[in-house]
């Protein structure tokens, strides 16, 4: 079987955001980018689902010569090929996810893993998009996941509770915290994949159909009062919760 | 072309969500704005309260019927969906940013080939177009984006739009059958999590931390909760180190929630924290450590020990006659 997982290369969640000059996009200086954390739920599912079925783990991942730093780690991790499609420009997520498809059609994969959301622009959509464009099942936002020949169950989060979800392959399955435990690359790893070739590729360009007004920082909050330092405050706290900000 | 706007309701197992209130108030504003048509549209088996959708102007409401529509099926819900817009040539598309809305928001985004924003916190019209805005990196910045394409897609973050008491709804309701729906993805079963009220849907957190020194001490969160209906929460450090689930967990690579109230408790603050809890409307912090970022963003803060402070914080709310906050967004079942 041959899977494939896309991954996005994001500013790492420890950064702190600056907006850039043009107010459209964040500025770069200091940020450090890093695998995007829900990508890493992804490579581990694939690699565990290659483990049991057998068959091929491609990475597949869409911006400039920085993602190969993404791509490495994933190669690390044990995927067997790394796809850097490359592109400069900005993206909305309907362009990438018909990039994606192109690419995964090209592969011939039928079956797919994405993190849920990628941390910078947090849409937890592409998944969706991209199985759609291919005409693929997709379970979204998934905890648990199990296949069997064609036969996928899968649960995923939803508010309060787990929703058991049957389908079939083709299909992607966008991954959540909890699915799994992703393993760190071992030394082994690291020197395997610092061999492996990335393949790089022009992404096919699409035309976005969102565009960015502006970016702005929210406004910032006020430092409120510090009551006090023992459970004297307590009386005060509650009759401000109740009389000030009217919460309880 | 003359806009459209379709408001896509929500319910589970045949029980109408809040959310629906919240976009049905919201699409109606709009169309006021945008000076054009709304109607509403839901996937459904035999709703009985669709008349308590509150009556917030929309006179058009479709039940897309099927009787295995009570549980949710992405495939044959996108299906069914697509055709009704492309059936009454709707082209402004809103749905709840729920479980259930941004899973199906993209399929149907991609079906109609229209650009999506989504977890929208505000609406603004120009020009005959939409500007939305939307909170990016968990709420670290905010976006402000127009969609060029002719269908528009949007997802509308739950507890942003008030919509006010409902009242009784005189909606002209349209029921439509869907006889062969495509299920080739479906929920076949769904697992409520017990007795749980769910972070995402809380007006109350009570949140843990690291302060909390072990799992067993979250006894003292849970008691806290308890006593304000409110939902537990959890800082990623102490879910990483498995004294709670991750459902729980709140910030960056967990949920971002915006509460009315927030009480964090032995949480330092740590940045990844902070960008998922930050637009709670009133943040209380009770910490030992005074120079902990967290009181940068409190509302009100007690500098002490979260073991003497918080029992005494609970016995204070029970002797104290205060109105307990309806847990309304606790999940229908």
């Amino acid at each position: 079987m041959k899977i494939a997982v896309c991954i996005s290369h994001v500013p790492d969640t420890a950064t702190k955001i600056k907006i850039g000059s043009d107010a459209k996009s964040i500025d770069p200086t200091d940020v450090t980018y890093i695998l995007n954390p829900y990508d890493e739920f992804a490579i581990e599912e694939a690699l565990k689902t290659k483990e049991k079925f057998g068959g091929e783990v491609v990475v597949i991942s869409l911006g400039d010569d920085s993602n190969k730093e993404s791509i490495r780690k994933a190669l690390a991790m044990g995927a067997d090929n790394g796809i850097l499609l490359k592109d400069n420009g900005m993206r909305d997520s309907l362009s990438l996810s018909k990039a994606l498809a192109d690419e995964i059609k090209f592969q011939n994969a039928d079956l797919v893993f994405m993190g849920k959301q990628s941390v910078d622009f947090d849409n937890s959509i592409t998944g969706q998009l991209t199985a759609e464009i291919l005409g693929y099942n997709c379970v979204s936002v998934v905890v648990k996941f199990d296949i069997n020949e064609n036969k996928i169950v899968a649960e995923r989060e939803i508010e309060g509770g787990k929703e058991v979800i049957e389908t079939s392959t083709p299909a992607i399955i966008t991954c959540q915290k909890g699915l799994n435990e992703p393993r760190y690359a071992s030394l082994k790893g690291i020197m395997a994949a610092k061999k492996k070739v990335i393949e790089e590729k022009n992404a096919t360009s699409f035309d976005n159909k969102l565009e960015i007004v502006q970016m702005s920082k929210p406004l910032g909050k006020q430092a409120g009062k510090i009551l006090g330092n023992d459970s004297t405050a307590v009386p005060e706290l509650v009759r401000l919760l109740k009389e000030e900000a009217k919460v309880i | 072309m003359a806009n459209k706007i379709l408001v896509v309701l929500e319910q589970r197992y045949n029980v109408i969500k809040k959310i629906s209130n919240e976009i049905s108030k919201a699409g109606f504003e709009l169309s006021q704005k945008l000076n054009c048509e709304v109607e509403a549209v839901i996937n459904g088996g035999e709703i009985s309260d669709l008349n308590k959708i509150g009556n917030y102007g929309i006179k058009k409401i479709t039940l897309l019927k099927n009787s295995e529509f009570t549980k949710y099926s992405p495939s044959a819900f996108s299906k069914s969906l697509t055709e009704f817009i492309n059936e009454i040539n709707a082209n402004i598309i809103l749905f709840g940013n729920t479980s259930l809305g941004k899973d199906l928001a993209p399929r149907i985004a991609a079906r109609l080939d229209a650009g999506i924003a989504v977890d929208v916190i505000k609406i603004e019209t120009s020009e005959n177009n939409i500007i939305a805005t939307r909170p990016i990196y968990a709420g670290k910045a905010l976006v402000d984006i127009k969609i060029n394409s002719e269908k528009k897609v949007f997802t509308i973050r739950p507890n942003v739009f008030n919509p006010g008491e409902p009242t009784e709804n005189n909606s002209e309701i349209i029921v439509k059958g869907i006889s062969s729906p495509d299920f080739s993805t479906k929920v076949v079963e769904v697992k409520k999590a017990e007795g749980k009220l769910d972070v995402a849907e809380a007006s109350i957190i009570v949140s843990g931390g690291r302060g909390m020194k072990e799992a067993a001490n979250f006894k003292l969160v849970e008691d806290l909760a308890e006593v304000l209906g409110a939902a537990v929460g959890a800082s990623r450090a102490v879910v990483d180190a498995g004294w709670r689930p991750h459902a729980e967990q709140v910030g960056q690579t967990g949920k971002t929630v915006s509460p009315n109230l927030y009480i964090a408790l032995g949480i330092s603050g740590a940045i990844q924290h902070l960008a998922g809890m930050r637009s709670s409307k009133c943040i209380v912090a009770i910490n030992k450590d005074a120079d902990a970022p967290i009181f940068q963003i409190a509302d009100y803060g007690i500098a002490g020990d979260v073991f003497e402070v918080v029992p005494a914080l609970i016995a204070e709310l029970k002797s104290n006659k205060f109105k307990k906050m309806p847990s309304f967004r606790r999940w229908h079942l």
